[in-house]
This record gives structure tokens, sequence and C-alpha cells, in this order.
């Protein structure tokens, strides 16, 4: 995972509530095997007018012009404005992998669904939750500000606007530490392996059913 | 100082806390199917690293695998290559268990877990599926997780977690005739919302939850990730003894002694605090409907689908607009006026052997009237091998396909549409599945979610109806 480092970036919102990650991707494009590849199929029922299937060429596909992602204004966006309870539903990591396989570094809203948010973190995409106050503010200000960009600083854990109103947010430290030195967990994880093996041991010892092995 | 169920499961499994509270918690048992685990095995093999315990994992192949013609193969050759990868990973690094496709005890991985005894009271279960917070009603704390996670998982054998709040959301008192699980989940989605639970660990308590039966409670615990909830869970108690004993996993002779005592701890402590508590009544529950795009867009049979002006939220209030857009519905239409495409009968939510009773009790109460014939087609899909020989032994066949609904082989099907069943551009859908997303059965697919008796009885009449007055 890359590190995460300060960004200006241009903003694009998606002004509705409870964006799951069916729309996010849909199932179709889970058959795929690989990590990568995802961006194109981003909101895919939205973006498109055709049915999206896994392998077409998607810049020759007819596209929704009303979709917001397809106006000009936003193109080359790398944050995304939410609203509450984004990436609810299903866990597919494949969600923030097309996030951020079409560009976008940052997410900023209300709220994030449990197993979304964590996912995004696992692939260097920030999600930030603001007051509903100063997200109602951003969404009239990107839409009344064309090429509205934020600067958005981890370390600082601090989203700037154009006009130097910074927001601040919360941000677990562990979280944020990994994200910032684009550590790989499982090697952080792995550390500890000797404190795992014991707390195994124990475990076997004291609850041996849960450790039936294979026949 | 009283426990709740949550502080003991949770205790139970920290090997270690980092100072912000992040914790390893050690897992017991590690479910995975082939959509989102091979590019977790192939990170593992990049980083040449081995998996920690092979004897957690229990797999299977359900997402993509097809529910006819099995003779065939699959045939969609990106699915089938998604399910080898599966069954050439599971071959190499092995698994305690593993019921590949056309495999007698094949099917959806949050049916056969529990029906083999693979999922136990006090586990830690994981598997790359939100849908895995089913496994809570054995009282255990079961995480959907992402694949990231389910490479940490292998590699490590414990998850990175913080501790969340503890919600009780207690159901008292009796449902009526023909209310079942499934109502009492919706129910609960549609007080709550399906952001209710967000940060939540959920415990569903009362005495209408007791009173269901292992089956009921999976479907209960299955949609507490509807709610927002990435675990939900259930105490212990002679039910969950009862289901478990005899199953291939579970222990036996003096083990299963120990084991038992053991698991009769797995309760909150009386006057246990929780950071939230919610309460229904159950005698309030009527059989329900989802009209929307989000299973929290839910009112009963008897009821209507809203209209905008009935929300003061401007967000929200846009919400409906768009969601009776794509449903294709006009505000204030009694749900009973709504007429059904399509049905399914299936998912992780309601495919186990007590669903099948239920719709084929329906069936039978209709007295040969069968499928309505502006119903195109009726799919039944039992969760595993095992539910389907089983129904078959009980004659639910016979009665379904007599009534021209479809029987077919298990798999996740049309909840998700990753196979060939899935909806047409429009077509209305009765689903005892989970969720009511745009596009979820297939891209401009209309979902609505219901029990199975429910969804029997729309497949009869061809509309919403409801079932207390089938039955």
């Amino acid at each position: 995972m890359r590190a995460f480092t300060p960004f200006d970036g241009l903003v694009a919102p998606l002004d509705r509530a409870n964006v799951d990650t069916d729309a996010i991707i849909p199932k179709q494009f889970l058959k795929s095997i690989k990590r990568a590849g995802f961006g194109p199929n981003a909101f895919d029922e939205w973006r498109y007018l055709d049915r999206g299937e896994p392998g077409q060429d998607c810049s020759r596909r007819p596209t929704n012009a009303d979709f917001v992602l397809n106006q000009p204004r936003y193109q080359g966006a790398s944050i995304l404005l939410t609203r509450d309870n984004f990436g609810c539903g299903s866990s597919r990591e494949h969600a923030p992998w097309a996030l951020e396989d079409y560009g976008f570094r940052a997410l900023v809203g209300t709220s994030f669904a449990d197993i979304f948010y964590n996912n995004s973190f696992k692939n260097g995409l920030l999600p930030i939750r603001l007051p509903t106050a100063a997200v109602d503010e951003l969404f009239a200000l990107v839409a009344a500000t064309p090429g509205y960009r934020l600067k958005i600083d981890l370390a600082a854990q601090t989203v700037t606007r154009p006009d130097g109103t910074v927001l601040s947010f919360d941000v677990d430290p562990f979280r944020k530490e990994c994200l910032l030195n684009g550590w790989d967990d499982i090697g952080l994880t792995l550390r500890h392996a000797e404190e795992i093996r014991t707390f195994e041991a124990k475990r076997r010892s004291e609850q041996p059913w849960l450790f039936s092995e294979v026949a | 100082m009283p426990k709740t169920l949550y502080d003991k499961l949770w205790e139970n499994h920290v090997v270690r806390t980092e100072a912000d509270g992040t914790a390893l918690l050690y897992i017991d048992r590690h479910l995975v199917h082939e959509v989102t685990s091979p590019q977790a095995f192939e990170g593992l093999k990049l980083a040449g690293r081995k998996p920690w315990r092979v004897s957690s994992i229990v797999a299977t192949a359900d997402h993509n695998t097809p529910t006819e013609h099995w003779e065939r193969g699959i045939e969609d050759p990106v699915s089938r290559q998604q399910v080898e990868t599966l069954d050439a990973n599971i071959h190499e690094v092995g698994a305690l268990a593993f019921y590949p496709f056309k495999d007698a005890r094949q099917g959806i991985i949050h049916v056969i877990g529990p029906e083999n005894g693979a999922i136990l009271p006090g586990m830690t279960v994981v598997c790359g599926d939100s849908h895995t917070s089913t496994h809570g009603a054995f009282a255990c704390l079961a995480h959907g997780i992402g694949t990231s996670e389910v490479e940490h998982v292998l590699a490590t054998q414990c998850l990175l977690q913080k501790k969340m709040k503890a919600m009780q959301i207690k159901v008292e008192g009796k449902v009526g005739a023909g209310v079942t699980a499934k109502d009492i989940v919706l129910a609960i989605i549609g007080k709550i919302g399906t952001a209710g639970g967000t940060g939540h660990a959920v415990e569903f308590a009362g005495s209408a939850i007791r009173a269901l039966s292992l089956e009921g409670r999976m479907t209960v615990c299955n949609m507490a990730i509807e709610a927002g909830a990435r675990v939900g869970f259930v105490a212990v108690d002679d039910a969950t003894i009862d289901y478990l004993k005899g199953r291939a996993f579970a222990p036996s002779g003096e083990e299963w002694g120990h084991a038992v005592s053991y698991w009769r701890t797995l309760v909150s402590d009386p006057g246990a605090a929780f950071d939230t508590v919610v309460e229904l009544e159950a005698a309030t529950i009527q059989p329900q409907v989802t009209w929307g795009t989000s299973p929290e867009m839910v009112v009963a049979v008897g009821g209507s689908v809203p209209a905008p002006e009935d929300f003061a939220d401007p967000v929200k209030r846009e919400g409906i607009v768009r969601a009776l857009e794509y449903m294709g519905l006009v505000a204030r239409t009694p749900i009973k006026e709504i007429s059904v495409d399509q049905v399914f009968i299936g998912s992780c939510t309601n495919s186990r052997i007590e669903d099948l009773r239920a719709a084929a009790a329906v069936v039978t109460a209709a007295k040969g009237r069968g499928k309505a014939a502006s119903v195109r087609r009726v799919l039944v899909v039992p969760g595993s091998g095992l539910v389907k020989r089983q129904a078959e032994a009980e004659g639910l066949d016979k009665i379904f396909l007599a009534a021209g609904f479809e029987w077919r082989e298990p798999g996740c099907s049309m909840c998700l549409a990753m196979n060939a069943d899935r909806l047409e551009p429009g077509e209305r859908c009765a689903s005892t599945s989970n969720r009511n997303f745009e596009g979820r059965q297939g891209a401009g697919g209309r979902t609505h979610l219901v029990s199975p008796a429910m969804a029997a009885a729309a497949a009869i009449a061809g509309h919403f109806t409801d079932v207390r007055e089938l039955v």
C-alpha cells in the first residue's frame, strides 16, 4: 500500500444517502480474480446506459450524461463528497478497489458503513467523517463553485477549504499510522507471532473442541 | 461487574491490545468462498507466507455456481475460473472441510457451516462476506470482512478490531401466527434504520427471540448487517445445544459435556449495561414487505407505499423520490395491489429446511391453486445439498413442482445474481433474500423482501397478499 501524503484535489459530489457497495461495483465484476482494473466499472449502472459485463472496453460504452461523475466539471476528481451510510451492504473490497482505481484518494461524508470504512484504510483510501452541517455546506460550495478543491492532510487530521476554513476530523491512531506509512498490517501483526502462538496453545488446552483437525 | 455476552466473547479472544484500543482478536473459524478469497490467497503467495492454521478453514463454492444443469458444469468461463481458483487454492493449502461445486454437502457458506457443526458457541468466525453475522445465532462473534482481512486472517489467525459499542435489541412477547423471524428482523430494521446499528455489536434478546428455532435466529442475525451492525448474536440456551448435538464437527463423548458447561456461560449477566437498548413488542409485528431500495424502506403488508412528503429530512425525501422512481411505484399504493413477475425463495437468509417447510405449507394451504399465471417464474433454491435432500425426503419438492415452482440446486442464486438466475430490467420480485438495492438481483430489477411464507403467498396470488388470510 502506498503511503498517504497530503494532497489538494478536485471534489465531486454524490448527493444521496445509503450508497451501497452493489452500486459502487456491481456483482458481475466480482468474478475477477485480480485486485486491479475495477475503476472503469465504478458505479457502472449509474454511469453507463448499457448493461455492463466484464471484459468490455468501457471507453466505447454509452454514458449517462445525467450521472454526476460524468459531468465535465468533475473529471479528474480525487475526493468524493458523500452522504450518510456510504458503502453499506456487501463486504466486497472490490468497492474501495474500484474507487481507488477510478482515482479517488479520499471520501468526505457524514458516516460510512463499518466494513467499507475498514476496507478503505487497507487500500490507501481515506474516509473522512465530518459533522452534517459541514458536509451540507460543502455540498453547497461544490455546487456553486466550478473546480472546487479541498486540501487533505492526514497527519494534521485536517480538511482545508479554499477560503481557508479548516475542518478537523477524527481517525484511530493505529489506522492513521498504518496509512501514513503505507504499512502492511500483516507484517505488523506477525511481529507478535509469539504472543499469538501462546494464546492459541492456551485456547487449545482449554477448549480442545475448537481445534478439530483435518480428518 | 456484570458482563454482556459481547464483553465475554471479546475478552475471550484478545491476544493483545494497542495503545488506542485496537486489538488482535484470535479467529477460531474461517469460512471461505470463491469470490472474496482469490486475491487473498494470491497476496499470501506473493509475500511468501503460509496459512497459519488451515484446520480453521471451511470452504465451499456458492456465489457463482449454477442452480440447474449441473451436468454441464459452469458455462460462464469467468465464473468457472473463479470456482476453479478456489479448488486449486484449497487443494494447495488444505482445510478442515471443503465442499466444492457438485459435492453432496456443497451449499451457501452460511448454511453449510452451522449444519455441519463447524460453528460452535463462543467462536470468533470470519468470512469475506457481510452475512457472516448469521453465525451469531450460536453466540459467536461473527464478522464479515474484506479481502485484505481474509489475507490477514489466513496469515496470522487474527483480526485487527476495535471493540464496538454494545446494543441490545429486545423483542418481548409472542408473534402472531404467520409472523416469522424474517418479519421480526425487517421490523427491527424499519425501526432503527440501515445505519441504526453502525459501530455496534448487537445482541438480539427477549422472549420472542428465545422462542425462535436456531434457523430463525440465523435469519435474524443474518440481517444484522442490514441494520448496519457488523455482528449480531443471540445467547446460548437449550435450543442452541440441542441443535448442535450429533453434528459432524461438534464435540462428542466427554468433550461434549465440558463444551456444554462452558457454552452455558455465554449469556449476558443480569444487570449488564448496554450502550443502546431498543425494544419491540412482538405482538405488534405484522408480516413485512419492503417497497423501496433499502431494507429500511419497509411496511406491514396491510400498509401502503409512503409518499416523499411524509418525511421532513430533505436527503431522506430525495431518497424516497428516487426509490419510488426506480421501483416503478406510485406513493400511497397499497402493498397488496403490487403484482410480481418473479418469486425467489432462497439465500443465506431463508433457504434452510424450516424456510422451505413454511413456503410449502402455504402452497398446500392454497389447495392446488399453484403459481399465478401472471408470475413468470418461481425459484426455490435450497441452501445446501443436505437441505435439498431433507426437503426431498419430506416431499417438499413435489409440492413445489406441482404448484409450478422450480426446484433448483443449492447456491446463492438470485440473491445477488452472480450466476444465470436474475431479474430482467423492470421485473418485480418477491424475494426471501436480504437486499433490495438497485440492481441487486439483476440490472434494473425490482426487489421486495419478504418471508418465505409471504413469498409463496405472492407466487400464488400474483401480488402481495397477507399470508394469514391464506393459511
